[in-house]
């Protein structure tokens, strides 16, 4: 990674977004639709045809050189600490980036069908555009500040995205909640930041960039005396943007802004930022074990958690956001086992079913006028063909079902849970797959079988949407089937092409995993380059590297089965409890007296939880001390009257001396002399 | 007697204490101007007989340009005056208090 070569166009694909937000958001309505929307569309789309061109050239270059950078001012420059605006891609950055502007480009043109009739499209437009230049300045920033930069930005516009209909109270309340939240994790961030700099600066060189991660990694050593707070403060930050416990409760009431939205922002991109900075910051997570575990855990249980909660939500678009909290429990799981490029290879799998359910449900809400509630929809499948197909493959995907994307990713996290985590974390990931199967199959079947339960209003509007709505979902369903084949496994005969790719990000993992499952490096060689990563290490299996060298395949293919077979019996458990014996569903609703049920479908009363010991007590603390004494006492009470009331003081005193009277002026002026001429004579 | 540089000195003296009692005890604003003008004169005799004194032509210069200042701070002066008297019918110091109220 010490070479670099310079790539100009980089920055095009950052800024090109930003251009056709700042035109969109200048001219707003000013601005026909069809060029709102094209001038949206082109810009995202040529970012997106630029990251294929850069991403080539760095597919030219040798798998050790493989990073581009483009500077282009310096941001901070104050004795030692400098700190550049520049961007720098790598083979971790360049998934991200074909994800975020790929993803990007087919939800613009969705949403050029699902906001057709929006008397806010441009505004639309403006804000999408600007969330996806944050979301390239996360991903392709060249140090920490920088991602900080697009970490708030993505913040805001996933803010303005949610209220974006802020006519209902309901979405500003949680667009608030959203930017509140957020606000909570982001303070550790801040901290950790602050922390990593205080660190490094006395130890830097002129010229270096202090927060570059180039500049991180080079002195990784450095940060080892803190590797835990730090692990630990950034990852506070991810459970708040990536939406983990226990700041996850902001992203179910997302949902409440343009399904385009949920798709883009709180399903394939944004709320993957955690995961990315994590996966980014590997070698400073590696050297702490205790936050290496903190992350797994975490990750472990938010995945099932949500994924029971998922299982009780009515509305269509609740399910999956819980269903996204949930896996992106996964992809913290594998971080936290190190497994990072598992947790990559899920993300990128996950972006691709994840947005085609998020639009397909668009696509079933736009047909049934505006309903969310699954209890009213049914029969769709006949009616909605090409949103039905294209969804039953995004299920079948998040699901694991072979040969399906989903299936390669979530077995590969399953495998490193349990070969580098333990067998509890691997039981926390495994109940979370048999639960997806079963709440995604009930979703389908609620949704698309049997007949229809709307009223006849709206039955009667029920439609397929336009192509503008179907070319993505069919592109997506595309990618969800064949987008996990590039990690084909080696023991089943593939060659992983995609852990090979990432291998010059990640290959000093502490576990020498990556390397055992490629077989193409020998572990021993980076434990002798990083002894002392590994020293510190404690964590799992790493310490018996070598044995895990040559472990045995048949684990890994009972695991695999192990996995599927849950799949398909949480699919099967679902089509038999919601299609076929509704008897079932409903002795299940009733379960000790209906009490289970009910914790679900009320998502365990954590925000009620949260409500009570938080939000009351802040604002009690508010109102009594904050606002009562603070603001009242000292702030308005002693600094502003405070300070007035010296200068009336001062003020009053020298009033005396200005009384008008032009002969007082004169024989004060003389007496002053006088006195002055006295003391000049005496002091001679 | 010869006239030595403590006469000019006393006469100065004289004059400027003239000028700065009837400059606090008139209300007249008319002879407060005057008043002033013999305080400027006080100062040009000093300049004048220091000048002749140390046998220094600057003194001069300094009064040609006080009779200069003078001028125009009276032309100035009187013009306000003539102002405040048009519109007030007075000019009375002790009555010129708006700036201050």
């Amino acid at each position: 990674m010490e070479t670099q070569v310079s790539e100009s166009l980089l920055r095009w694909i950052v800024l090109l977004p930003l251009v056709g937000a700042t035109i969109n958001g200048l001219l707003n309505q000013r601005l026909p639709r069809q060029l709102a929307g094209l001038l949206a569309c082109a810009t995202v789309g040529v970012s997106f045809a630029l990251t294929v061109n850069v991403f080539l050239r760095l597919l030219g270059l040798p798998a050790t050189e493989r990073l581009l950078t483009d500077s282009l001012a310096t941001w901070i420059g104050f004795g030692r600490l400098s700190v550049d605006i520049g961007f720098a891609m790598d083979p971790l950055a360049a998934v991200m980036t074909l994800v975020v502007t790929g993803v990007s480009f087919l939800i613009h043109i969705y949403s050029l069908g699902y906001m057709g009739h929006d008397s806010g499209f441009q505004r639309f437009f403006a804000y999408l555009n600007l969330f996806v230049f944050f979301m390239l300045t996360l991903v392709l920033g060249e140090n920490l500040l920088l991602l900080f930069v697009g970490w708030e930005g993505v913040g805001l516009c996933s803010y303005l995205l949610i209220g974006f209909w802020f006519g209902e109270e309901a979405n500003a309340v949680a667009g608030k909640k959203a930017f509140i939240v957020n606000r909570v994790g982001d303070l550790g961030f801040l901290i950790g930041i602050v922390l990593l700099g205080v660190t490094l600066l006395p130890h830097l060189s002129a010229g270096e960039g202090l927060f570059s991660f180039r500049t991180l990694f080079a002195h990784r050593e450095l940060l080892a005396p803190v590797a835990t707070a730090l692990g630990l403060l950034f990852f506070w930050g991810a459970t708040g943007k990536s939406a983990q416990i226990p700041l996850y409760i902001w992203l179910p009431d997302a949902m409440a802004g343009p399904t385009p939205v949920s798709a883009l922002i709180h399903a394939a991109t944004m709320v993957t930022a955690g995961v990315y900075m994590v996966a980014r910051l590997n070698f400073l997570y590696i050297m702490s074990p205790t936050a290496m575990l903190v992350v797994a855990i975490v990750g472990g249980a938010t995945a099932l958690l949500a994924a029971t909660i998922a299982l009780a939500q009515n509305d269509i678009k609740k399910v999956l956001a819980y269903s996204t909290v949930s896996q992106l429990g996964y992809m913290m799981l594998a971080c936290g086992v190190g497994a990072f490029a598992a947790g990559i290879f899920h993300l990128m799998t996950h972006a691709f079913f994840k947005a085609l359910l998020f639009l397909g449900s668009g696509s079933v809400i736009h047909a049934m006028s505006n309903e969310q509630d699954m209890r009213v929809m049914g029969g769709l499948a006949r009616k909605l063909p090409v949103t039905f197909w294209t969804f039953l493959a995004g299920t079948l995907a998040i699901a694991g079902i072979f040969p399906l994307a989903g299936f390669f990713s979530k077995d590969e996290i399953l495998w490193f849970a349990f070969s580098q985590g333990s067998s509890w974390l691997w039981v926390l990931g495994y109940l979370a797959a048999g639960l997806t199967a079963f709440y995604m199959m009930r979703l389908v079947v609620l949704t698309f079988h049997g007949t229809n339960r709307a009223s006849e209003d709206v039955r009667k509007h029920i439609h397929e949407s336009p192509v503008s709505m179907t070319l993505p979902l069919v592109v997506l369903a595309v990618l969800s089937i064949g987008g996990g084949w590039i990690g084909w496994p080696q023991f089943m005969g593939g060659s992983n092409h995609f852990e090979h790719w990432l291998e010059p990000v990640f290959h000093h993992e502490a576990s020498g995993h990556a390397e055992v499952v490629t077989g193409a490096h020998g572990a021993a060689a980076h434990l002798a380059t990083l002894p002392s990563n590994h020293a510190t290490t404690g964590m799992t299996h790493s310490a018996d590297v070598p044995a895990a060298a040559h472990h045995d395949v048949t684990v890994e293919w009972v695991l695999m089965f192990a996995s599927l077979g849950i799949a398909l019996l949480g699919l099967g458990l679902g089509y038999l409890v919601y299609a076929r014996r509704s008897d079932l569903a409903e002795k299940w609703r009733n379960l000790a007296g209906g009490g289970i049920y009910r914790v679900l479908a009320n998502k365990y009363y954590v925000d009620e939880a949260y409500e009570a010991s938080f939000i009351k007590p802040g604002y009690a603390l508010s109102k009594r001390v904050l606002w009562a004494w603070v603001d009242k006492g000292l702030i308005d009470g002693l600094l502003v009257n405070g300070s007035a009331l010296v200068v009336a003081i001062l003020g009053a005193f020298l009033r005396v001396f200005q009384n008008g009277l032009v002969r007082f002026y004169a024989y004060t002026f003389a007496c002053g002399a006088a006195v002055f001429a006295i003391y000049l004579t005496l002091s001679r | 007697m010869a006239i030595t540089l403590t006469h000019y000195l006393a006469l100065a003296g004289a004059l400027f204490l003239t000028g700065m009692l009837g400059f606090i005890i008139r209300r007249n604003a008319l002879i407060m101007l005057m008043s002033v003008e013999l305080m400027l004169s006080a100062t040009n005799v000093v300049f004048a007989a220091f000048s002749r004194h140390w046998g220094n032509g600057a003194g001069h210069v300094f009064v040609l340009m006080n009779f200069a200042v003078a001028a125009a701070e009276a032309a100035i002066g009187l013009a306000i005056l003539v102002e405040i008297y048009r519109r007030r019918r007075s000019v009375n110091v002790d009555e010129l208090k708006v700036l201050m109220e």
